[in-house]
């Protein structure tokens, strides 16, 4: 009877002080540039909104309003930080730091291009991030928990809810896009899309992908579990100064971070023409800010859904949309049906539910009318009636 | 280097499940068994079973930490977080005197194999789960699949008399 667990041994857990010391510049390098990444998307933002919304956005500070953030963060980080004297202290201390560590982690593993990442997980990288973005979930219901405020505690239920539930078509649709590169390495699922990218193969999954990673990281058409106009702010309602800021940044990162998890499981990644080697970084960044692009656009353009039409959403439209994608794609793996078979029965499930979504969001509309031109029957019926008696 | 963290990992695990039937407010118990549940996920890690570890880290470091939160808040026990009911604890202690000594059992009778210290590829796992292990795989999913339906159940009928 051998009572030891094999444990790994040694000479796999040393690591030397050289690596160390690679590894601990590497992730002083990624925080580093992620901030000044974050301090570019909100000035990115506020011009753009501006712009969308027929004004200028910030242009005071700096050329064009590019010092804009700089100012922003100093005045945040200048803020008092009010702590509500209710709250459970140690949990509203904690709750910010789940959020922005496990938003920091997920870049550990997020190449860039072949050489631009701290470290490849060769088996597990997609899953890696994955199971780490969920964490982050925890931090807004234990904010919303831990200030001891009503709104707080609402915020952080929705925020439990909306996220566990956009959660599931996230993981489906990476798992057919891991099937289609059987690999859940990055690398490997870039250099998949060499010929197709998988936009092309699977354009039903970049659109399940794209909408529920909004949710995911609560952008505005899904900022429930934020909604000013409603709850006031959600978990961060009780946050100022720093603490908010750091919440503020985790969010951008974590937007950022499905930019790049779009581009990089669907678009190519790094791939593109004239450009090798790590200049292809270049084409990375392009294809992320694009992305981004879109993303503000959104934000400016759509209303706020409602907690229950949200939910609805996820349950009845999402979740179903991400498994077909997966059933879809193992059909066209299992019989080995060539790449347009897949494109086609993809495109065919987009194409039935927008047909789906147009009528449910034009019955209301149709009912009214309908509902209508009986009255008006009714109306002249009875006046016919009348007209009838009345000799 | 390997038993040191192997004590330490085991160390604040245990700190962890002692955290969660010693205090008195049940956030803080659900806090608890969350450390408890990442330092498992970390003794996986020295463990090499990479999958299990992000598993861990998934499923119950994420999803039922924050669906436990998530219900505990449900319960309103944000305006009373110091109660706690205490009176089934014999009732706790021979369960879990129970669910020991068939672990314990389980371990000497079984032939501790030696497997290597190496990570197993994903698809030999994918394939052991829908070939070899694929009934038990199928129980226990249909095992959930009850556990919704009664809860389902549960719910509508406190509804229909509400």
């Amino acid at each position: 009877m051998n009572f030891q667990p094999d444990l790994a041994p040694p000479q796999l857990l040393a690591i030397s002080a050289l690596d160390f010391v690679w590894i601990v510049v590497g992730l002083l390098v990624m925080f580093t540039f992620l901030s000044v990444m974050v301090l570019v998307q909100v000035w990115l933002e506020r011009k753009v909104l501006g712009r969308l919304q027929r004004r200028l956005g910030p242009t005071r500070t700096g050329p064009m309003g590019l010092m804009q953030p700089v100012a922003d963060a100093v005045k945040l980080i200048l803020k008092e930080d009010i702590i509500p004297a209710e709250s459970e202290k140690a949990i509203f201390w904690i709750a910010p730091v789940i959020v922005v560590v496990s938003a920091f982690m997920i870049w550990v593993t997020i190449p860039g291009s072949p050489d631009a990442v701290i470290q490849n997980l060769e088996s597990l990288g997609l899953f890696y991030i994955i199971a780490f973005a969920v964490v982050g979930i925890l931090g807004l219901v234990l904010a919303g928990w831990g200030s001891a405020n009503k709104y707080g505690t609402l915020g952080g239920l929705r925020a439990a809810a909306q996220l566990i539930s956009y959660e599931i078509p996230v993981i489906m649709v990476v798992i057919a896009v891991a099937m289609l590169a059987q690999s859940m390495n990055m690398k490997e699922i870039v250099a998949q899309q060499s010929p197709y990218p998988y936009v092309l193969l699977q354009p039903l999954g970049l659109v399940v992908f794209f909408i529920a990673g909004l949710a995911e990281v609560g952008r505005t058409p899904f900022d429930i579990y934020l909604a000013e106009s409603e709850i006031v702010g959600g978990p961060f309602v009780e946050y100022s100064g720093a603490h908010w800021s750091v919440f503020f940044l985790a969010e951008y990162l974590n937007t950022f971070a499905i930019a790049a998890l779009t581009v990089l499981l669907f678009f190519g990644g790094w791939s593109g023409p004239f450009l090798s080697g790590n200049w292809d970084i270049i084409w990375f960044f392009a294809k992320v800010y694009a992305v981004i692009l879109v993303i503000f656009w959104i934000r400016g353009t759509f209303p706020r859904l409602r907690i229950d039409q949200l939910m609805a959403f996820a349950w009845k439209v999402m979740v179903p949309l991400s498994f077909y994608t997966i059933v879809i794609t193992g059909i066209y793996m299992f019989y080995n049906w060539p790449p347009w078979t897949l494109t086609l029965m993809s495109v065919a499930g987009l194409v039935v539910v927008a047909y789906i979504i147009y009528r449910r969001l034009t019955g209301p509309a149709n009912r009214v009318a309908e509902i209508r031109a009986r009255q008006e029957e009714q109306r002249t019926a009875r006046q016919r009636g009348r007209e009838a008696v009345a000799p | 280097m390997s038993w040191v963290l192997f004590i330490l990992l085991a160390v604040v695990t245990l700190v962890g499940g002692v955290g969660v039937v010693a205090t008195r407010n049940v956030v803080h118990a659900a806090l608890s068994l969350l450390v408890s549940l990442l330092a498992v996920a970390g003794i996986y890690l020295i463990l090499f079973a990479e999958f299990l570890a992000l598993v861990q880290v998934l499923i119950y470091g994420g999803a039922i930490i924050i669906v436990l939160l998530f219900a505990i808040m449900l319960t309103r026990s944000s305006e009373y977080p110091r109660i706690s009911d205490n009176r089934q604890w014999p009732i706790g202690l021979v369960a879990a005197v129970g669910l020991l000594a068939v672990l314990a059992a389980s371990f000497w009778i079984s032939q501790h194999q030696s497997a290597g210290p190496e990570s197993p590829a994903l698809g030999n796992l994918a394939n052991s789960l829908f070939t070899r292990w694929a009934i038990p795989f199928e129980v226990a999913s249909l095992v959930l699949l009850v556990a919704l339906i009664g809860a389902i159940i549960i719910a509508r009928t406190g509804e229909d008399e509400g």
